[in-house]
């Protein structure tokens, strides 16, 4: 499978997708002109990793910063991770969190209660 | 401008300065609300707080408010009027810093016929608590799609709930078909 590497800019998130390595990871700040445009790869490429998904798949969300247009999209990107598990995958979400940054870690709770993935929290000192 | 012209612009400068200084305003800004300048006016205010040592939560705050502010102009402002002059994703953008808070203002040009259901969804934002918001804004990520346009209409409640304060607006008519909507967030400094 191909693989998918995003270099963060000021206004979009480090984004790591490579099955070889096991790698899936999106980090950083995310409120991308067009959130639409710029997550359809990520979305796309997880539908062929539906396909062909590691015995195990950890997926990490390390973010800063998103803009409400953005949780849309992050939503879209759990649901797909939620299908594999549904499908009987072996998926694990990290959501990680700057230890004093509430509102990070609240975001994870609430998609935790979104979406049925397991789903655990870290908290990380910045 | 002829001399005496010059003289009154001038004077009206200042007294523009003035006025700016008396309301505290830091950063003033009408015309169209690209995303280039959402990113100027966000790094521009985020290095100023930085500069005075603001509290990290509050200019997390701040630059969230002035996210969505801003996003709201450039996707929802109305685009109509006439050929020579076109509303679009323009409008007014201001931010004032006060002893106890920030304030993050906009205004832009709305259809009066727009103005029930805005002023619907903003008195149901301000009525509901922490919770209530909570679960708000979780229904409607998973309900709502993005328009066309790429707004989730989570914006305003997600401002609500940065903030903890309502959201004061106001509507002004301009004519019998068009409005200018303000609307002002509050931002603790004493977090």
């Amino acid at each position: 499978m191909d693989v998918i590497k995003i270099k963060s800019t000021d206004d979009t998130p480090t984004i790591i997708l490579d099955k070889d390595s096991g790698i899936f990871e999106i980090s950083g700040r995310s409120l991308p002109e067009d959130v639409t445009t710029f997550y359809e790869p990520v979305l796309n490429w997880l539908d062929d990793y539906h396909e062909e998904a590691n015995e195990k798949t950890i997926f990490a969300f390390k973010l800063v910063y998103f803009n409400t247009a953005s949780s849309k999209l992050i939503l879209d990107i759990l649901m797909k991770l939620e299908e594999m598990h549904e499908d009987g995958k072996n998926v694990l979400i990290k959501w990680f969190f700057p230890d004093d940054d509430e509102d990070m870690e609240e975001a994870g709770e609430e998609y935790a209660d979104i979406v049925d993935v397991p789903f655990e929290q870290v908290s990380y000192t910045l | 401008m002829d001399k005496s012209n010059v003289k009154g612009f001038l004077e009206f400068v200042y007294d523009f300065y003035r006025s700016m200084k008396a309301h505290e305003i830091t950063l003033v800004y009408e015309g169209e609300i690209t995303h280039q300048i959402t990113k100027a006016f966000t790094s521009l205010t985020e290095s100023n707080m930085a500069k005075e040592s603001e509290a990290n939560s509050v200019q997390k705050k701040v630059f969230h408010v002035m996210v969505e502010c801003l996003q709201n102009i450039s996707k929802h402002a109305d685009s109509f009027g006439s050929d020579d002059f076109l509303f679009a994703g323009r409008g007014i953008f201001m931010v004032s810093k006060g002893k106890d808070d920030y304030h993050v203002t906009t205004g832009n040009v709305i259809e009066n016929d727009k103005i029930v259901e805005l002023t619907e969804m903003l008195d149901h934002i301000n009525i509901l608590d922490r919770e209530g918001l909570k679960q708000l804004y979780k229904s409607q990520m998973k309900e709502g799609r993005l328009s066309e346009k790429g707004g989730a209409g989570l914006g305003f409640i997600d401002i609500a709930r940065k903030t903890g304060n309502k959201l004061e607006f106001h509507f002004l008519p301009i004519d019998e078909s068009s409005s200018f909507f303000l609307l002002t967030s509050s931002v603790s400094r004493n977090l």
